[in-house]
């Protein structure tokens, strides 16, 4: 078997927060605190959780956008977390990001020609001026947007056309991952599906793999073909698209999928209603990271914290109980 | 006869680009206790039209015509201080965004008391009394505590369980409910969910939500008018229309959302995809206003709208093709 292409390690980001008068007290916020996947070629990994479960930092931090606490990113054999950023630039393009926002993430002042000739130019791809040309009509095409709106600026475009423009922009530079950061979110429905389609043709046409961050279930279901689950900084379950959506086995992935409102009117459901917020992740609790809302916890869970085990098919959950009683 | 009567809406925007018909003729109703849900995408009119029925508009460049029967009154025919005391008293509403729709100088207590005092004519200490009742009414705890807090002291789920107390404190007659939940995460949903159903259950509250979530819509709606480019283009109960949509718009948008659970029953496909996009509203729309984007659409379609006819029991729908049958889900 091939390597993995990207491969995480004991991930860890701590932000700093300084308090007092000249801020000398440091406090940090554990957004993710010992992440470990794998994503192998042409596959979609998404990751699920609610907000500030520590996702899109995991997101960021694989791209470099900021420098890690303590763990490992390696991209194809190679470790990318503390390369020099010579090495790093090269490996910059075979990772790309598509950003939830379309209003906020395309530069205003560029036209579209520019917006994606600027990762072509940037990394050297285009041997030309024809060939550049070329490259950036064929990505118009790609994305099923017409060649005319190269000349156009981002506001002259819908959100779903934004969207677009900004997966043919990641296009650009010939990745092998796109990391998707909640980037179907802010999409209305009918539109949403069109950009899932694309995605999906896309990842079928280039063997892209895909780390698709998301808080949407239905839409993760229907495109992934594993899924992560975060609460407060930690995976608590990672299994294949079947056994996560079939049998769940940790009662927040439980929880998570019970409470989605189903559109079918009439549908019995029984959704398993958690109680309270997510603690804070500056003082997350000991123990099991969600002891203080499972529905099932007893005295191990507040002392002891669960690792993430086995339980075949490929399928690793971290909770104390081997089954989970019925509700 | 029904406690809210709306006939033919229309709220115009004058843009510097030409007038935006943001609602262009809607008629709908609501019974007492009812829960109707507005559906559609962004831009559909359908959070202009709450906004309409509180008249909330800024008027220039809004304005608003038609006729909005509340309780046999005509809320556009009312004067500003008569409308005040209806705003917030017997006609209720919910937004989005709690953190943004609660004064963050304001104490959680204070806000709810002020209705209570201007509409009500509670002295303080009753007001304050009835606050707490409100706020474990919505279920949050140690409410004597909470009161005294600020919003920036509560989660999100805690500010939008304040909103609903702060909307219900005066026992309106309706609620508007401007999606309540989708700024909140599900499991915390899945909690705001279940207390309105509880609440509408207890209170009584005839309910106008607007979402573009169909999930929602099935959970709590009793009937579901669905809107399009400022226009109504069709209207059922929740089952029926879930069960045989009829406009091809609401088919479209039904088959655009993944069902959880699709995988394991194997019926995951191709997610319907609606072609094209919504067209501008500052231009005027001759014929069927979704023909631009209907794979069914034909020259028919193109010149003449089609108005709204019965399709089944109590099922309306805007389509010329809509009662042959000829429009396959």
């Amino acid at each position: 078997m091939s390597p993995p292409l990207l491969q995480v390690n004991d991930l860890k980001k701590h932000f700093p927060i300084n308090k007092g008068l000249f801020g000398q007290q440091t406090e940090w916020v554990y957004a993710v605190d010992g992440v470990s996947f794998e994503i192998a070629r042409g596959e979609t990994l998404s990751l699920v959780g609610e907000s500030g479960c520590g996702k899109s930092t995991v997101g960021r931090a694989i791209l470099r956008l900021f420098e890690i606490t303590a763990g490992q990113v390696i991209l194809d054999g190679q470790r990318i977390d503390d390369a020099h950023p010579s090495t790093m630039r090269q490996m910059r393009r075979r990772m790309q990001v598509v950003f939830q926002d379309p209003f906020s993430s395309l530069n205003p002042r560029m036209r579209v020609r520019d917006i994606l000739a600027e990762p072509i130019r940037n990394f050297g791809l285009a041997k030309s001026a024809e060939d550049l040309e070329v490259r950036v009509t064929t990505l118009m095409d790609t994305v099923r947007l017409p060649r005319e709106a190269l000349n156009r600026r981002p506001h002259e475009f819908s959100g779903g056309q934004r969207q677009r423009i900004g997966i043919a922009r990641a296009l650009a530079a010939e990745p092998e991952l796109i990391v998707c950061d909640e980037a179907v979110s802010a999409l209305d429905v009918s539109v949403k599906a069109q950009i899932v389609n694309l995605l999906q043709d896309l990842q079928q046409k280039f063997g892209l793999a895909l780390l698709f961050i998301s808080h949407d279930l239905a839409i993760v279901e229907h495109m992934t073909h594993r899924v992560a689950v975060m609460y407060l900084g930690k995976i608590v379950e990672v299994a294949p698209r079947r056994e996560i959506f079939a049998a769940p086995r940790h009662p927040y992935t439980k929880a998570l999928l019970s409470a989605v409102p189903l559109p079918e009117p009439g549908a019995q459901r029984n959704p398993i209603i958690l109680g309270g917020d997510v603690p804070s992740p500056i003082h997350p609790p000991n123990g099991c990271r969600f002891h203080t809302r499972c529905p099932f916890v007893f005295d191990r869970c507040r002392i002891d914290e669960p690792e993430l085990r086995s339980t075949g098919n490929g399928q690793w959950v971290a909770c104390h109980l081997e089954t989970l009683p019925q509700v | 006869m029904a406690l809210l009567e709306v006939e033919n809406l229309q709220t115009h925007f004058r843009t510097p680009s030409g007038i935006n018909r943001a609602v262009d003729g809607v008629s709908f109703h609501v019974n007492e206790g009812e829960t109707l849900a507005i559906v559609g995408e962004s831009g559909c009119g359908k959070s202009v039209t709450s906004m309409s029925l509180m008249r909330l508009v800024p008027e220039p460049p809004g304005k608003i015509a038609g006729a909005i029967r509340f309780a046999g009154r005509d809320l556009l025919q009312l004067s500003d201080r008569e409308m005040r005391a209806i705003r917030g008293n017997e006609i209720s509403m919910i937004f989005q965004e709690p953190m943004t729709s609660l004064n963050p100088v304001l104490t959680v207590g204070r806000q709810i008391r002020e209705t209570l005092m201007i509409h009500q004519g509670l002295d303080k200490q009753a007001a304050e009394a009835h606050a707490i009742e409100m706020l474990t009414l919505v279920g949050i705890p140690e409410p004597k505590r909470r009161v005294r807090e600020y919003p920036h002291q509560l989660s999100g789920g805690m500010r939008q369980r304040v909103m609903i107390a702060v909307a219900l404190a005066c026992n309106p007659k309706l609620l508007i409910a401007d999606e309540p939940t989708t700024a909140l995460d599900v499991t915390i949903q899945a909690q705001i969910l279940k207390l309105m159903l509880g609440l509408k259950r207890r209170v009584g509250a005839a309910i106008i939500l607007i979402t573009h979530d169909l999930g929602v819509v099935a959970e709590i709606a009793e009937r579901v008018m669905v809107m399009y480019a400022g226009r109504k283009v069709e209207e059922a109960p929740v089952a029926e229309l879930f069960r045989s949509p009829r406009h091809p718009y609401t088919q479209g948008l039904l088959g655009a959302v993944p069902k959880l659970g699709s995988s394991l029953a194997g019926t995951a496909t191709r997610l319907a995809e609606i072609p094209g996009q919504v067209p501008d509203l500052r231009k005027p729309i001759i014929g069927c206003v979704f023909a631009g984007r209907c794979a069914l659409a034909t020259d028919l379609c193109r010149q003449y709208a089609p108005g709204l006819e019965e399709k089944g029991p109590r099922h309306i729908a805007a389509c010329h093709y809509a009662a042959k049958g000829a429009v396959a889900a």
